[in-house]
């Protein structure tokens, strides 16, 4: 196997051209290691692109986020910016495996790996992110979130494309977040379900919603037919339940070694119940 | 038959500069113990979820099963023999003895390693902030209960 720690990112593009289809991009590492431990990876090049550190950072528009691909999760957790304007991911970030893992961990290989329970990509599907990638010959493509994800460790990113960085808008005033994850323990778990919402209320009738589900599906998923049947209404116990019911027919969870498809489904229905409940009790404080 | 494609690497382990030779994919933790002699580093399960093979890279606590030896080129690793040793030991690791907060000692050295780190970025962590800093680490003998106290007396002791 060969190895490559390109300097700059045209040549970390013009190499993972030149091996096509034969190379894995790395960075921190935190799942090639495991991958090529089990055999599930077999490729001829490593590309390194850890060293690309202007690929690392968190950004500050006027009304955008920009967060490099390199950003570890560590950085998501300590950031400043991040904290401020969208604490769904910092909380994400916080519940993400574990501190050693999390000084490793890039948010560009947290999407690329594209498990159906990564943990950054439900909040980043309520908030709409737009991921930005290059390669060689094609620069600043912006990929919608919701678009990224194929299947279980599946993108539509071509063999030669590279994340370069994530941005998203900054949540409008009146848009409130909650987040959920539920694992078997805390530290170092897979989620077995992890829910996000965004909601936006106003003089009691819900002007927005989006909801983002990971673990109960092939990929991290948006539930928009749970979430039209928000819009434009007021949030009452009764439509609350019938969410509730929406959600569990939009989701396709498996039984696996950590829970069955059945648990998985009350506790969707369960979690996207305390996050509404949440948002609008916080919302009438 | 295709020969092995080797690299050499520098890295520098508890402040001294040490050269070897690595393939692609081994890892920092599979050169510290066979090249390097370095068997304070302990190899639980050698997939990211135990911790015992805990080290600091350029001051991070950082699994070294998980990290490319070629990644630690030219870069700083400290060891728990770089935290303290027989002779001159840490106050946390004295106050580990002291506590028994050790064991069967397999994740001594992880718990150490990771505990250090915190320390260095917070002086005075709470019980909460001790048990999440070493939420990568397990312990199956001690219930966690002694090791907290024995991160938070070191703590204490070093302020």
């Amino acid at each position: 196997m060969e190895y490559f720690a390109p300097a700059t990112l045209s040549e970390a593009l013009s190499l993972l051209k030149k091996w096509t289809g034969k190379a894995r991009i790395v960075a921190g590492c935190t799942n090639t290691i495991p991958d090529m431990r089990s055999k599930a990876v077999k490729a001829e090049a490593l590309i390194d692109v850890s060293h690309l550190r202007n690929l690392s950072f968190i950004k500050e528009e006027k009304k955008r986020i920009r967060i490099g691909a390199l950003t570890t999760i560590s950085g998501l957790t300590f950031s400043r910016t991040i904290n401020k304007y969208v604490p769904i991911l910092s909380e994400a970030a916080r519940q993400f495996g574990n501190p050693l893992v999390r000084n490793r961990a890039t948010i560009g290989g947290n999407l690329a790996d594209a498990s159906p329970a990564a943990d950054t990509a439900v909040p980043l599907l309520v908030l709409e992110a737009t991921v930005v990638t290059d390669r060689e010959r094609e620069k600043n493509r912006q990929i919608p979130i919701d678009r990224l994800f194929v299947g279980p460790n599946k993108t539509i990113l071509k063999s030669d494309e590279m994340i370069k960085e994530v941005t998203f808008s900054k949540p409008d005033l009146g848009e409130k977040c909650a987040y959920a994850k539920l694992g078997l323990r805390n530290a170092m778990a897979i989620s077995l379900v992890s829910v996000a919402v965004l909601l936006q209320i106003e003089g009691g009738e819900c002007k927005k919603a989006r909801i983002g589900l990971g673990a109960v599906a092939p990929k991290p998923i948006r539930a928009y037919r749970t979430e039209d049947m928000l819009i434009g209404e007021k949030i009452t116990e009764s439509l609350m339940r019938d969410c509730c019911q929406s959600v569990e027919r939009e989701i396709s969870p498996i039984s696996d070694v950590r829970a069955s498809a059945e648990y998985r489904r009350s506790m969707v229905s369960l979690l996207l119940r305390r996050l509404i409940q949440q948002i609008v009790s916080e919302g009438n404080r | 038959m295709k020969r092995r494609n080797t690299y050499p690497i520098e890295l520098m382990i508890n402040g001294e500069w040490k050269r070897t030779e690595v393939i692609a994919q081994e890892t920092l933790l599979h050169i510290l113990r066979e090249k390097l002699g370095r068997t304070e580093v302990k190899e639980g399960c050698g997939k990211g979820d135990c911790g015992t093979c805990t080290v600091l890279l350029n001051g991070k606590a950082v699994n070294a099963c998980l990290t490319l030896a070629i990644q630690a080129h030219r870069q700083s690793l400290v060891t728990l023999k770089g935290i303290g040793t027989l002779e001159k030991p840490h106050p946390l690791q004295e106050s580990f003895v002291k506590h028994g907060a050790i064991q069967c000692g397999f994740c001594t050295s992880g718990m150490i390693v990771a505990a250090k780190a915190l320390l260095d970025s917070n002086p005075h962590p709470t019980r909460q902030e001790i048990r999440e800093a070493i939420s990568g680490n397990l312990c199956r003998c001690t219930g966690y209960k002694k090791i907290v106290d024995a991160i938070e007396m070191a703590a204490e002791k070093l302020r």
